[in-house]
């Protein structure tokens, strides 16, 4: 199976859905992710197959040090490793029903040396030039995380940046979408809809309210980076059982409450990058 | 560090002439002091650039770093219009790979045998595509064979002098021994100036491929204007002196 998790970093990502995935009996999944700690955990978790990536940092700390070590130790060998304008394209290109998009980016680099099975196409115009081929990524499952959404699926993102969710949730069959206030569409008003609805509710097949799902990333503008959270998340690559007893073998009520609880979440202090 | 300047004040001061003859363009510093010489650029040399506020705004001033002032924001630049905006060349980049070698490709993914490295990186981000698209300076705080390596790159992350039909676009390259280009014969690595508290002899035990000399004229001392605004209005609380072990 393959599944699509949007945000960004360690931002605004569906972690609630992620440590679900955790505790459940899948495996052996393919990710696509402008990775976080989604990464980081589904690879300490040994869920993953195969990663198809861009990048992998928790945006105040750098580098993932679970997914550095799921790499480092061999656990984790099949990576599709892309640039980050590529993976749009593969997402854009699914979500508009083509093969593949073409673009210059990854020629003369060992994206294309370690990624055999993408080629090339020639221009069939006077230039003759010749261009990657971006296949399309398509998803059986997107994961996103909204701040508000209705039961329709109409789903409102007030970050100041929405990243690629749109492109996620397009590319996949079935878009899952945890949401930090359940509302009824009632209560949008026209401005708000007009800026905030970057996807349209056919394509969402599930809501799921959850207020501080996106835990320890940030949603703003509710709440920012957990950074100590983090930091405990990042020593506990090579010890962790404790990490996992605390957090992943609870449920999602008693994981919120190991954090500190909902109302220590909504007040992390928004993140200054 | 002298008397009256650090290195990394040295570095901040040339990294922001890379973007002096740039134009309304956007330019990105990713690190610390990248970060610093945008905004010395912005302030001293080039108004026109566009900058961001490493989120999703264009701002029309840099806001001290470590300080939480709000910025005044004059524009949108969220992560799907940055490469809206790359793609069509209105970029210049500085960044700092992992390794760098006579070819100018540039590694941020990995070291070691692939499929299960010695050390993972970051991944290559959009290193491909800012090579091929947009000019890229480079800065290098650690100036050593470890960076600067004999032979290849472990991972090419972007484009280098040796590829079929596409070149990269190299600014400079500031280190924290000397100032470079790629601009000696065949693209090779140049070497314009020389750090006061360098030598020639430390940069050749330093680099693992060699390069041509056009200069080693000691590196030119920052002004007293350019410290101001690095000291006063950018970096206040002195973040930049933790990049460069000095």
């Amino acid at each position: 199976m393959t599944i699509g998790i949007g945000g960004w970093g360690a931002r605004r990502k569906p972690m609630s859905l992620v440590r679900e995935i955790c505790r459940s009996s899948l495996k052996d999944l393919t990710l696509v992710s402008y990775g976080g700690p989604d990464i980081g955990l589904l690879s300490s978790c040994k869920k993953i197959k195969k990663l198809i990536f861009g990048f992998v940092s928790l945006d105040l700390i750098p580098l993932d040090s679970h997914f550095r070590n799921a790499r480092q130790s061999g656990e984790l060998p099949e990576v599709m490793e892309i640039d980050e304008g590529m993976l749009q394209w593969g997402l854009r290109a699914a979500g508009m029903n083509l093969p593949f998009l073409p673009t210059r980016v990854g020629i003369g680099t060992d994206v294309l040396k370690n990624n055999p099975h993408i080629k090339f196409v020639e221009s069939p115009y006077d230039d003759k030039e010749k261009l990657v081929a971006m296949p399309a990524i398509k998803l059986d499952v997107a994961l996103l995380h909204v701040n508000e959404s209705d039961e329709k699926g109409n789903t409102l993102i007030f970050g100041p940046d929405p990243f690629f969710d749109d492109l996620f949730a397009r590319a996949a069959s079935n878009t899952f979408v945890s949401t930090e206030k359940l509302v009824h569409s009632t209560c949008f008003d026209k401005e708000k809809v007009a800026n905030y609805n970057r996807f349209e509710r056919n394509l969402v097949s599930g809501i799921i309210p959850d207020e501080g799902g996106a835990h320890p990333t940030a949603c703003n503008p509710s709440y920012g980076i957990d950074l100590d959270h983090l930091k405990e998340y990042s020593k506990s690559a090579k010890t962790f059982d404790q990490y996992q007893e605390k957090y992943l073998s609870v449920d999602e009520a008693t994981y919120k409450k190991n954090v500190g609880g909902i109302k220590s979440i909504t007040s992390i202090p928004l993140t200054k990058f | 560090m002298t008397d009256q300047f650090t290195i990394s004040e040295v570095c901040i001061c040339e990294a922001a002439k890379v973007w002096k003859n740039d134009g309304e363009i956007l330019a990105t510093g990713i690190g610390l002091l990248p970060r610093i010489a945008v905004g010395l650029a912005k302030k001293f040399h080039n108004p026109d650039l566009m900058m961001t506020d490493g989120e999703a705004f264009l701002i029309d001033q840099p806001h001290p770093l470590g300080v939480g002032a709000e910025p005044s924001v004059d524009g949108y630049m969220t992560y799907s219009r940055v490469f809206d905006v790359l793609w069509s060349g209105a970029r210049h980049a500085m960044v700092t790979p992992t390794q760098i070698d006579k070819y100018a490709h540039l590694n941020i993914s990995s070291i070691g045998n692939y499929a299960q490295p010695k050390v993972q990186l970051l991944g290559v981000r959009g290193f491909p595509g800012n090579s091929i698209s947009h000019r890229n300076s480079i800065f290098i705080p650690n100036h050593s064979k470890k960076v600067f390596v004999e032979g290849s790159v472990d991972m090419v992350s972007s484009v280098g002098f040796d590829a079929d039909g596409v070149e990269p676009l190299i600014g400079k390259v500031i280190t924290n021994l000397g100032i470079f280009d790629y601009q000696g014969k065949k693209n090779t690595l140049r070497l314009l100036s020389i750090h006061s508290t360098s030598s020639l002899d430390e940069i050749r035990d330093n680099t693992g491929f060699e390069f041509e000399i056009f200069s080693t004229d000691e590196t030119t001392n920052p002004t007293k204007d350019e410290l101001d605004i690095i000291r006063i209005e950018l970096d206040p609380n002195n973040l930049r002196s933790s990049v460069i072990g000095e």
